[in-house]
């Protein structure tokens, strides 16, 4: 489960890449490919190191100058979405 | 897509073999197995790997036949991953110990898909002609050590469907990241076998009622999929997610297709990589022009709603069941011949029915199923 105090990193299985065709961040996993968006590349990037949820959360606020509120659930949507792919490490 | 554009594909299944020590009575390989025995090198896969990766390719899937009996499988996977693709191994699990797989790890391999037959000794050997389950669960093990994902596959049809609940608990036992259920497809063996093998509506309910409640208990741990037979779907699959769209198949003598089941289609002349290179074959081949977009739809999928989702549902179905490609998938309520999927359900059903007996992938048979092919093709 996503929580703030989680720390989240990128399974295994997972492999972040750079399209050669569009030039775009994807996720590739077994049989499947997700393309990120801006956003969602800034949030792949800070996962691991250690980083507790509401680490990912700050610093993405703090990138963005948008209300914390707005970017803890656009952050926490997205990690659930992930997670629920079975593609993070959540511990 | 608008008329003229080029798809950009994103997956590429690399059929390099059709040989295999088991013996599938649903294997998607072709019929006329033996016209294919010419493989490509290992330099004409290179080759392939490298189109398909300009192309846009993002994913290899190194299938058979069984890819394990290449002695060049090594090789393969680094020149597929030296392309950056995401590189499956789509495999039986046999012939394989730790040393070939710490060894096909080590050149890059990101994924193992590992089929299994049956939990039933009885079962495996009446559907793949033998059972291997403990050299499978080695091999499973083996991925495990070495950190290796891995997918368990099982191709689901009546002489098994009742062990769904055996299959969850295997791929939680040996750590699996993803189980595949996967009903079979009624194409090429399948569909020769079909009697044999369709289960009833019932029993495919139950088993999609245990998957469903394995995916909720098992959600981020275990990635579960079941897919239902489209015999019992109102409506078809989108097979292959559109023709010629977004996967390529390579059959192992380096013909191009859409779909492992195409080459089955007659009147359509595929190309091969030997011939010409795979940009230019993906770009322009009238066959596989044939059906892509939606210009070929005939009523009712001209006008449907859902000809954006499904494409027309598979056109191999189309051609083995009715016996013309451009017609709607029959599998479709909507079909004007969904009365064949329709009767073949009523059988069945039909409970005092005693299956008839299987047949069982066998090269010198498929060489007899060559021939009366093209009798009746000619």
């Amino acid at each position: 489960m996503i929580e703030a105090n989680k720390r989240v990193r990128l399974a295994a299985k997972v492999r972040l890449q750079r399209d050669r065709v569009s030039g775009k961040p994807f996720l590739l996993y077994p049989e499947r490919g997700l393309e990120l968006s801006d956003s969602a590349e800034r949030i792949v990037a800070l996962c691991g190191e250690d980083r507790t949820v509401a680490a990912i959360v700050d610093e993405v606020t703090a990138a963005s100058g948008e209300p914390r509120e707005r970017i803890e659930t656009e952050v926490i949507s997205f990690l659930r979405a992930l997670d629920d792919r079975g593609l993070l490490v959540v511990t | 897509m608008a008329a003229g554009e080029t798809p950009r594909p994103y997956t590429l299944v690399a059929e390099l073999t059709y040989r295999c020590p088991l013996a599938c009575g649903y294997c998607s390989n072709p019929l006329d197995l033996a016209r294919h025995s010419a493989e490509l090198d290992t330099a004409g896969w290179g080759r392939v790997f490298t189109d398909a990766a300009a192309l846009g390719v993002l994913q290899a899937n190194l299938t058979g036949g069984e890819p394990l009996v290449r002695p060049d499988l090594t090789a393969l996977v680094a020149a597929a991953h030296a392309q950056e693709l995401y590189v499956n191994l789509i495999t039986s699990g046999i012939p394989a110990d730790r040393a070939r797989l710490a060894e096909l790890a080590g050149a890059g391999l990101d994924s193992i898909q590992l089929s299994v037959q049956d939990v039933d000794p009885h079962g495996a050997a009446w559907i793949a002609g033998r059972d291997d389950l403990d050299a499978k669960l080695e091999v499973a093990d083996a991925a495990r050590a070495l950190g290796l994902p891995l997918t368990l596959n099982v191709v689901i049809h009546r002489g098994n469907i009742a062990r769904v609940p055996a299959f969850v608990a295997l791929a939680e036992r040996i750590g699996a990241d993803r189980l595949e259920l996967a009903n079979t497809q009624y194409l090429g063996w399948a569909l020769a076998n079909r009697d044999a093998l369709l289960p009833a509506r019932a029993d495919i309910e139950q088993a999609r009622g245990v998957a469903a409640a394995a995916a909720e208990r098992l959600r981020g741990k275990i990635e579960i999929l079941f897919v239902r037979p489209d015999y019992y779907a109102d409506r078809p699959r989108a097979c292959m997610d559109g023709w010629a769209r977004r996967y390529i198949v390579v059959t192992p003598d380096g013909v191009v297709l859409p779909c492992h089941q195409a080459g089955s289609i007659s009147g359509l002349a595929f190309e091969t990589v030997r011939d010409r290179p795979l940009a230019d074959i993906w770009r322009d081949s009238p066959a596989l022009r044939a059906f892509r977009g939606e210009d070929w739809m005939p009523a009712p999928c001209r006008t449907c709603d859902e000809r954006h989702a499904d494409f027309g549902g598979c056109r191999c179905q189309a051609f083995a069941l009715v016996g013309d490609a451009g017609a709607t998938d029959p599998a479709c309520a909507l079909s004007p011949r969904h009365d064949i999927v329709r009767d073949v359900r009523a059988r069945a059903e039909s409970p005092s029915a005693a299956p008839p007996p299987i047949r069982l992938r066998r090269w010198q048979k498929d060489e007899q199923g060559g021939r009366e092919k093209q009798r009746t093709r000619g």
